[in-house]
């Protein structure tokens, strides 16, 4: 049994996907990074196409059904997790926002977390950093340095020959990889196991 | 064990009819559905509290009191009553005023509420909600139990010498309930008092409030209070039935589709199965219900949803006859087979609560005498 669990989120609308693409070899060069540590991992990779409907349903109703629970805890027991969407009208997909909004909001925090993006054109490519950080950051999740944007000249030839698309895949990998390796996550907190007691609770009020 | 309805007082367009009924009538259909949940022979009426349209139930005492004199035998409660955003010393005189009109006959569920500018719109900070909670029950029940109360807290004008009137009956507070849906403090707050919990699971799978249940149990035998499965519990419920479930299904539907709640969401199909949303006829009503307690243990009161989503009154009050003739007198039998004799069948009543104080009382007098004599 695998102590570790790599998790992919893959938002892409298409089947087949360049955004699924992209995911495929974010989780491969992790799981090799993290296997060359000595360390036994498995992956898992979410199409948030399968649960779209699940996600617009718990926006409506508050809970989440259907094939959702087990999504989201997959995603909240990972030990580190990979998020890849394609870039629409400037930013990630709304159905890769729709799910964030109905994860746990505490349940990324501490969680190492590598980002990628696809889109048509390497213009697209800071919306990994002015709209998918963020999002990540007031999650409190740790975002590697590296993140990986495909354009669509970038999965051919020569787009850019001085830091190719595979090598930035393994760069980021590595990153992910390793900080897997510290932090060793293995789930959240159970929110029953952290509940004051009524002491705590009334003393916490005289104190304040 | 009580069975009982519940009322969120929302005002919906009749998506069938596309009628709309007014606050006026609104308000006297939930006197109506009351009255004749009392006449039906169902245990309680509980009423939401709400400060915003499209519900009406503003003020839950006067509407509670009116119904004191106009039922016999029916409970009255909330579901819930504010404790964020109303004055504790308020909530306190308002329910021992109903205690004594009622002759007992009433108890109360405290929430904190769901919608976010009823906190500012009060004059409380929503990020406060717990804390809130916590402090104003403390303040109610001082004021309930101490004749004569010097108070000072966080959130409150500070009380020097403040009597909160009409005492409460024989001495007596009215019985407790803490509703809460996620926040294990609050399920932690009703163990601490040995108070009854409410989950209201009406939008929520059984897996979540089997969980919130546990904790509350748990917590409530931690606090000294019995055993786990002593603790007072209660859950919420939604059905709609008739005779044949097909013709259930069929005329529920529209209002489902349409509910402010869910509708345009989960198909009724998908949210039957994930909720105790029950659609058919008051056989599978029977089953569903008669199970709860193989999640959540034998427990005290249920309450159902069914006068909201824009439903005739007519259509609640053939509901009403429903359960109170088809459903409850079975569920009761069943659930009552199942309780093991240490369990409580009902919350306590004013009766009940009057006779444990009672025995409290003499046996502390005695300890004194013996003290005296020895002394």
């Amino acid at each position: 049994m695998p102590d570790l669990t790599i998790v992919t989120l893959a938002a892409g609308l298409r089947q087949p996907s360049s955004t699924r693409m992209l995911a495929d070899r974010l989780s491969a060069a992790t799981v090799a990074a993290v296997e060359e540590e000595g360390a036994a991992v498995k992956s898992e990779t979410v199409e948030l196409r399968d649960v779209a409907h699940d996600v617009v349903n718990a926006m409506l109703t508050g809970f989440p059904a259907g094939g959702l629970p087990q999504v989201l805890d997959t995603v909240s027991g990972a030990s580190g997790l990979i998020a890849v969407t394609p870039v629409f009208t400037t930013s990630y997909s709304g159905l890769f926002k729709s799910f964030i909004d109905v994860v746990d909001p505490d349940s990324l925090a501490g969680m190492p977390v590598l980002l990628g993006a696809t889109g048509g054109t390497p213009r697209h490519s800071l919306a990994l950093d002015y709209a998918m950080r963020p999002l990540f950051t007031y999650l409190h999740a740790e975002v590697v340095s590296t993140s990986v944007f495909a354009a669509t000249d970038d999965w051919a030839g020569d787009a850019d020959t001085a830091n190719p698309l595979p090598q930035r895949i393994e760069r980021a990998g590595r990153e992910l990889a390793q900080r897997i390796m510290q932090t060793k996550r293995r789930g959240p907190a159970d929110p029953y196991d952290d509940v004051p007691s009524f002491d705590q609770m009334l003393s916490d009020l005289r104190d304040a | 064990m009580q069975f009982g309805v519940f009322t969120v007082s929302d005002v919906t367009t009749d998506p069938t009819t596309g009628r709309t009924p007014d606050d006026t009538e609104r308000v006297r259909s939930m006197l109506t559905i009351a009255e004749h949940a009392d006449a039906a022979g169902l245990d309680v009426f509980a009423t939401g509290e709400h400060h915003n349209p499209p519900f009406v139930a503003s003020s839950p005492t006067t509407l509670l009191g009116y119904l004191a004199a106009a039922t016999k035998n029916v409970v009255l409660s909330t579901s819930t009553t504010l404790i964020t955003t109303n004055d504790p010393v308020k909530i306190a005189e308002d329910y021992a005023m109903l205690q004594v009109i009622s002759n007992g006959r009433m108890d109360l569920m405290l929430g904190r509420g769901n919608t976010g500018p009823v906190y500012p719109w009060f004059g409380q900070d929503i990020r406060q909600g717990i804390p809130l909670a916590i402090e104003n029950y403390a303040l109610l029940r001082r004021l309930w139990e101490e004749d004569v109360v010097d108070w000072e807290g966080k959130f409150r004008t500070p009380l020097h010498g403040f009597t909160a009137t009409p005492r409460p009956l024989d001495g007596v507070p009215p019985f407790v309930w803490h509703g809460s849906i996620r926040t294990p403090e609050i399920a932690e707050q009703a163990g601490y008092y040995g108070d009854g919990f409410f989950h209201n699971n009406i939008f929520w799978p059984m897996s979540h409030t089997k969980k919130m249940v546990n904790f509350y149990r748990q917590r409530f035998e931690h606090h000294g209070h019995g055993s786990a499965d002593q603790a007072i519990v209660g859950l919420g419920g939604q059905v709609f039935m008739r005779k044949n479930s097909q013709d259930a299904w069929n005329e529920f539907r529209p209002y489902f589709d349409n509910a402010p709640v869910y509708g345009h969401g989960p198909s009724m199909e998908e949210f039957t199965a994930a909720t105790p949303l029950t659609v058919g006829s008051p056989q599978q009503v029977i089953e569903r219900y008669a199970a709860m307690s193989d999640d959540v243990g034998d427990y005290q009161r249920q309450l159902f949803l069914i006068d909201h989503a824009g439903l005739p009154l007519k259509t609640v009050l053939e509901q009403i006859d429903l359960l109170a003739e088809e459903v409850v007198p079975v569920l009761r039998k069943e659930m009552e087979a199942k309780r093991p004799a240490h369990v409580p069948a009902n919350p306590p009543s004013h009766t009940e609560r009057l006779a444990i104080r009672g025995a409290r009382t003499s046996a502390q007098d005695q300890t004194v005498a013996k003290d005296e004599v020895h002394a």
